[in-house]
């Protein structure tokens, strides 16, 4: 047994060495070139690893019958449906040519997670794929803690993540919620006027709704 | 090729720089602003969240332990900022924090900065709303503090409320010319006496000039219009005077990087960064009860579902700023609108919190949220690395994200206060079930404040403060500062009308540094005319 977890870790450690760059390219755009040229695994995983990664943060309905890379926690729209591949590929980021090692860093952590957790996981697909929405779920809430050396790395995933479902960041405001974007619609954006821009002529309950502070100013300010 | 030289460099162009870039070129001195974001006007602005457009004029940089909104274009933040525009009250100048002694240069008051805060009133100008210009999300707080025994007012702002379309899409500037930022101002009135505004133009260095006459050079770089990475030129001006207002986390990075060339920089630069103490929390509203409890329907029968309707600011409670009270137990809570670019900030009372099925379904119920604002007194605990970026004031990762180097650990003190302001807003919407609040998380961006103040700050003592009472760097005659870094401490209310009170407050002294070196400049010209 001893053996056993001894193989995995050094195999963890591999993976972690091999994918250590992508933390440094983040911050370093000049790297970017580099990592590009170290993808390594059968097309097609990267994608299915971010894709399980922004599922579990914004969990939606499987796509299809075998869809892996959702765990199908839910009914209704999540990111993966409110474009998150699109969003963290758009040419107005830097991201795209990193992904292949931010998703081998994913599934290394996913490796030491099994291990740790003694689940097998299948060879048909990428690791964090692998796990259940549970899994997945716990792992990902271990990965922002204080003193995670990728913690920046899961922090802008996160974030770029909320904005694929939360502001359909990869379209046009108006597009994308006259056309019925799953996040948009999920939050139940406001339409825009005819012209493409928003306007209210409601918003006021219109009448006094609390006594105003004694000590106010002539312009409305603290006293 | 001849040197280029101006009278007076002026250094970003938000309320600090445009300010006393105004006064002195109405007083007679060549003004040049240089501003590293792109100009932009009315019909430049579009309501849009796509990558690509809020992101040009809006930087989020990440610091360690906390993220700042900074504008980034002609007008600086007052371009995208929410336009509450409110006084500090007066025990906010007697703050004493951790110093164990007044923090604020004794020169300055409540009282002494009156006329100051009463001449960008009249400037920008500020209008004092009432009751039917509160939002339906304002009216729910208000509703809640006087059912929970408080008092609520309208919050006054620096919009002209007849163009205003309530379209709350300030974050990416104001479509109609409604919101009076220095655009609309300032800015215009020093190009009107012969102000040159360069934009794209990101400033890196002030060192001294060797040009006679002129005390300092400043050298920039150009940046691309499409990609602020690339630098398209260099060069460098030489000024007389400088008047460094980069915003608070740009102005102390120039002058970390600044200091070997000017000879030192006081120990303060870089220092007793305050995120003003900022604390957003998100309200989950029960629509049932704003009927039952607050008795308040919309015309069309709804009862609140407010969140993304009216201008992002508008009610707030003074009851908290109570002069009584100790310090690090004073806030004002304030109704604020984020776009829902910070959705994933916000959290449930289930786990895993912030993200996963709970917080799928908080969004399903968006609408329906109240957002809040604690603006607390914090320690000023941020600093800043001594090691800056090698250009810039950040480490650029994309269009509108940024790599910063100020860490901010909150101190118990400044915990103690969140805890106060967090009870108090759960003791008034929390009442009888109507809603469940929870302050942001802060696994993925630590702090998050849009009022970065206090890294190079004004004060008397040399130990504890970078600039003189008039925002002059001690030791560097002719340089000043007058962005929101000068400002000491958190001021319990949003900074905007404060910082642009200290810049009127500051000019006179600009004025009178500049003409020392014989240049035919005077101080006294009037407020810009809206």
């Amino acid at each position: 047994m001893s053996t056993v977890s001894s193989i995995d870790r050094r195999a963890v450690l591999r993976a972690l060495a091999a994918t250590a760059g992508a933390l440094s390219a983040l911050q370093f755009p000049g790297a970017v070139t580099r990592a590009a040229a170290t993808e390594t695994g059968p097309a097609g995983w990267t994608v299915q690893t971010m894709e399980a990664f922004a599922d579990t943060l914004i969990p939606g309905e499987r796509r299809f019958a075998g869809d892996l890379a959702i765990a199908g926690a839910v009914k209704g729209p999540g990111a993966v449906q409110a474009g998150v591949i699109s969003t963290l590929n758009s040419p107005e980021l830097p991201l795209a040519p990193l992904l292949p090692e931010i998703a081998a860093l994913l599934n290394a952590r996913a490796i030491a997670y099994a291990a740790t957790h003694l689940i097998l996981l299948p060879i048909t697909s990428p690791a964090f794929v692998g796990l259940s929405f549970r899994d997945r779920t716990a792992l990902v809430r271990g990965l922002f803690g204080p003193e995670d050396p990728d913690r920046a790395i899961w922090q802008v995933l996160s974030l770029l993540t909320g904005l694929a479902f939360d502001t359909a960041a990869h379209l046009d405001t108006r597009q994308a919620v006259t056309t019925g974007h799953p996040g948009l619609a999920w939050l139940r954006f406001p339409q825009p006027d005819a012209d493409g821009l928003w306007r209210f002529a409601d918003y006021s309950y219109g009448k006094a709704l609390a006594t105003t502070h004694p000590a106010t100013t002539v312009s409305g300010s603290p006293a | 090729m001849s040197a280029q030289t101006t009278d007076v460099l002026v250094v970003g162009s938000g309320f600090g720089g445009a300010i006393p870039a105004y006064y002195l070129a109405a007083g007679g001195a060549r003004v040049t602003v240089l501003e590293r974001g792109p100009r932009l006007a009315a019909g430049d602005f579009v309501h849009s969240m796509r990558l690509g457009t809020y992101n040009r004029i809006v930087d989020v940089v990440r610091g360690d332990g906390i993220a700042v909104v900074a504008g980034n274009c002609v007008g600086g933040g007052s371009v995208v900022y929410f336009a509450a525009s409110l006084r500090a009250p007066a025990f906010a100048f007697e703050r004493r924090g951790s110093l164990g002694r007044r923090i604020w240069p004794a020169a300055l008051t409540r009282a002494a900065l009156d006329p100051w805060y009463d001449r960008v009133e009249e400037a920008l100008p500020v209008t004092r709303t009432g009751w039917t210009d509160v939002s339906y999300a304002g009216g729910v707080l208000a509703a809640a503090c006087q059912r929970a025994g408080h008092t609520c007012n309208p919050v006054p702002v620096a919009v002209d409320t007849e163009r205003c379309t309530n379209c709350n899409w300030m974050l990416s500037g104001c479509r109609f010319d409604a919101k009076r930022s220095m655009l609309l101002n300032y800015l215009p009135a020093a190009e009107a006496h012969g102000a040159t505004i360069r934009p794209l133009h990101e400033v890196q260095t002030v060192a001294p000039s060797l040009v006679p006459g002129y005390r300092y050079a400043v050298t920039y770089t150009v940046l691309d219009p499409d990609d602020y990475t690339c630098t398209l030129e260099s060069g460098t001006i030489h000024a007389r005077t400088v008047v460094l207002a980069a915003g608070a986390v740009g102005t102390p990075v120039v002058l970390q990087r600044s200091a070997p060339l000017l000879g030192g920089v006081p120990t303060a630069v870089g220092r007793y960064f305050s995120g003003n103490g900022d604390r957003v929390s998100v309200a989950e509203v029960d629509e049932t009860k704003v009927r039952s409890l607050l008795g308040l329907s919309r015309p069309d029968g709804v009862p609140y579902e407010g969140l993304p309707i009216g201008r992002p600011i508008t009610a707030a409670t003074y009851d908290f700023l109570d002069a009584s009270l100790p310090e690090f137990s004073r806030f004002m809570l304030q109704q604020i609108y984020f776009p829902p670019l910070t959705n994933v900030l916000s959290q449930t009372t289930d786990p895993p919190y912030w993200f996963g099925i709970p917080g799928r379904t908080l969004r399903s119920r968006w609408r329906s949220w109240l957002t809040l604002l604690a603006m607390t007194e914090d320690d000023n605990e941020g600093v800043f690395q001594a090691t800056p970026p090698l250009t810039g004031s950040f480490t650029r990762l994309a269009p509108g994200l940024g790599l910063g180097t100020m860490t901010y650990r909150p101190t118990d003190r400044t915990r103690g206060g969140w805890q106060k302001a967090d009870e108090a807003l759960r003791g008034i919407l929390e009442k009888d079930g109507l809603s469940r609040v929870r302050p942001w998380q802060e696994d993925i961006a630590g702090t998050v404040t849009a009022h970065p103040i206090g890294s190079a700050r004004m004060g008397d003592a040399p130990s504890s403060s970078a600039l003189t009472d008039t925002n002059e760097l001690r030791g560097h005659p002719g340089l000043f500062i007058t962005d929101g870094s000068a400002v000491p401490t958190s001021l319990t209310v949003n900074p905007s009308l404060t910082i642009a009170a200290l810049a009127e407050r500051a000019t006179p002294t600009i004025t009178e540094r500049t003409a020392q070196t014989g240049v035919p400049v005077q101080y006294g010209a009037p407020v810009p005319v809206p």
